[in-house]
């Protein structure tokens, strides 16, 4: 660091310079790009991908050959990008305090309100991702029963169906997201995240007044027919009550301390 | 262009920024000086947008920050080097910013070199950066959308002298081509040798505002000869008030050109000629810095802040009525 301190210094001349906004699909790929650049995103998309290859063995290994569908492995699949997903949307909200990136972000776009919008389409592109890379590894686990464990082997995938996964893992990313924006801590969030429906579990299953709203509330519950492709009329009401208190209430609350806090 | 009006923050019962007016013009660097805690980076945070200002408005080229459609094309902007996510390497962080702000992705490598971050260094993660490459690399960042403004905070914390001295050519030479630099410090010294305007903040106040050569002008000059006494003597001749400085050297209140006449009238050799240490401004920064350190009160502070800003006038008074003299 001796040497270059020496370097001539060519500052380009202040000029006007022609300006014009990020647009949003520019400040979406950035985001997209700032969820992976880092060592803890790399990981984590790593281990979502060793997952993706530890549940199809499994499946592969131990499921009754009549099991082994396309369509089936692929719903095994989701779980583990269902678990890890929001904690990638969580870490690229809280990130930006707790590593203090939102000092920079917000210097270069004081518009706050489009980086948050930036953060959940950027989540939404990885959600997609994530169903993108569940139907490589079903493929891929598919075949491998065909030829080696006597699979069914059946390639049917209806559009509903994948409607409902992706759906599934859009909806835990925002969840991530509100939950990141809402507590604005890494630790905090994460733990929250988990342990809060956790505690609700809990709660509504010990007593008895709580079971009914459980099945409104209790997003594990009301999420499943979405993961089993078995929606019916009275699942969709259900869904929306539970999404209107885990992803809308965080996600509002969240949108209004982001847009209001001092940075520093 | 940077415009600050009437400026104020308030924390509950806290005032951390009190009424603070100044400009920053075209083609001039100007320094924001005041100890630790005076209110300079909250300030600098409410220029950019970052802090809502209790009171006040202030514009960056005619304009309120944020309402600057892509500011990092406009104003550069440097609040804390150490204010970068660590797992990212230091041309990561770049071209990230380029990618935000639509800047060709040759621009990268080239600010990097442009602040002496080899590609080695440009490769690493900030987490190994030392806060000397922090400050070089959030330089780099500042400069990266080619803006028309700077906007510092403390950019020569961390930095070894070469690079203090290496920051401040890059900081004059942008200006001296029509830019715009507002760089805080707390030391008086590390701003003096590339300011032209200074701003002295203490307790969240403007205490002193106004050119270098006005602010630091008060004190005369310094004169050092081989036969002190005569030199005295030759000085007190012609007229001019002299003082003597502990180590032997004189302070006369006259021009540098003045006490060279004299001198060589009376045939005496002079060693040293030059202005004197800012004798008025910096026994206000000194002051200033003391009471912040000693203040374990807000209400302590603000009370300093009040009187120094009379010691601030007065110094203002004292470098106008000097002007007008002359």
């Amino acid at each position: 660091m001796t040497a270059t301190a020496t370097a001539t210094p060519t500052v380009p001349a202040p000029h006007a310079t022609p300006v014009s906004r990020p647009s949003i699909a520019r400040l979406t790929l950035v985001e997209v790009r700032k969820m992976t650049d880092t060592r803890a995103g790399f990981w984590l998309l790593a281990v979502t991908a060793l997952a993706y290859a530890a549940v199809v063995v499994v499946m592969l290994v131990a499921a009754d050959p009549p099991d082994l569908t396309f369509y089936g492995i692929l719903q095994i699949t989701m779980l583990p990008a269902g678990v890890l997903l929001p904690v990638i949307g969580i870490l690229a909200v809280t990130s930006e305090w707790t590593q203090r990136g939102a000092l920079t972000t917000f210097t270069l776009v004081p518009e706050r309100e489009r980086i948050a919008a930036a953060k959940l389409l950027a989540g939404f592109v990885l959600a997609g991702a994530s169903v993108a890379a569940g139907l490589l590894f079903a493929a891929a686990g598919n075949a491998i029963g065909i030829a080696f464990f006597d699979g069914d082997g059946s390639w049917s995938l209806t559009a509903g169906a994948l409607g409902n996964a992706v759906l599934f893992q859009l909806i835990n990313m925002t969840i991530g997201v509100a939950f990141g924006m809402l507590l604005m801590n890494s630790a905090l969030a994460i733990v929250m995240y988990f342990l809060l429906p956790t505690i609700w579990g809990m709660l509504t299953s010990m007593i008895d007044a709580l079971r009914t709203p459980a099945e409104w509330l209790d997003l594990g519950m009301t999420t499943q027919p979405l993961v089993d492709n078995t929606m019916s009329g009275s699942d969709w009401p259900k869904l929306a009550a539970s999404v209107g208190v885990w992803l809308v209430l965080p996600l509002v609350a969240g949108l209004a301390r982001l847009l209001r806090r001092e940075v520093s | 262009m940077i415009s600050v009006e009437h400026l104020t923050k308030r924390y509950g019962q806290h005032t951390a920024v009190n009424d603070v007016s100044f400009r920053c013009e075209a083609g001039t660097v100007t320094g924001f000086l005041g100890p630790n805690g005076a209110g300079k980076s909250t300030t600098m945070r409410m220029i950019c947008g970052l802090t809502p200002p209790t009171v006040g408005a202030s514009t960056v080229d005619g304009m309120p920050y944020r309402r600057l459609p892509n500011p990092g094309r406009r104003v550069g902007v440097l609040l804390d080097a150490s204010a970068q996510h660590p797992g990212r390497t230091g041309r990561e962080t770049l071209s990230l910013a380029a990618q935000v702000m639509g800047v060709d992705r040759g621009r990268v490598d080239a600010l990097l070199k442009l602040v002496g971050l080899d590609p080695k260094a440009g490769g690493k993660r900030v987490r190994q950066y030392s806060l000397g490459m922090r400050q070089r690399l959030g330089l780099a960042h500042a400069l990266l959308g080619d803006p028309r403004v700077l906007i510092l905070d403390e950019p020569a914390n961390g930095l070894d002298p070469e690079g203090i001295f290496w920051m401040r050519t890059v900081l004059r030479d942008f200006a001296d081509r029509g830019g715009t630099v507002l760089l805080s410090s707390h030391l008086l010294r590390e701003v003096e040798a590339v300011a032209d305007r200074l701003v002295v903040i203490g307790g969240g106040r403007v205490v002193a505002d106004g050119t270098k050569e006005e602010l630091l002008a008060g004190s005369g000059v310094r004169v050092r000869g081989l036969e002190p006494e005569k030199l005295e003597w030759a000085l007190t001749s012609a007229g001019v008030a002299v003082t003597r400085t502990p180590d032997g050297a004189l302070v006369a209140q006259a021009e540098a050109e003045t006490v060279g006449r004299t001198a060589a009238a009376a045939g005496l050799v002079l060693l040293e000629l030059r202005t004197a240490d800012g004798g008025g401004l910096e026994q206000l920064f000194l002051d200033l810095t003391a009471n912040g350190a000693a203040a374990t009160d807000g209400a302590t502070l603000a009370a300093d802040g009040v009187a120094a800003t009379t010691d601030g006038a007065t110094l203002a008074a004292n470098a106008a009525a000097k002007e007008a003299t002359r």
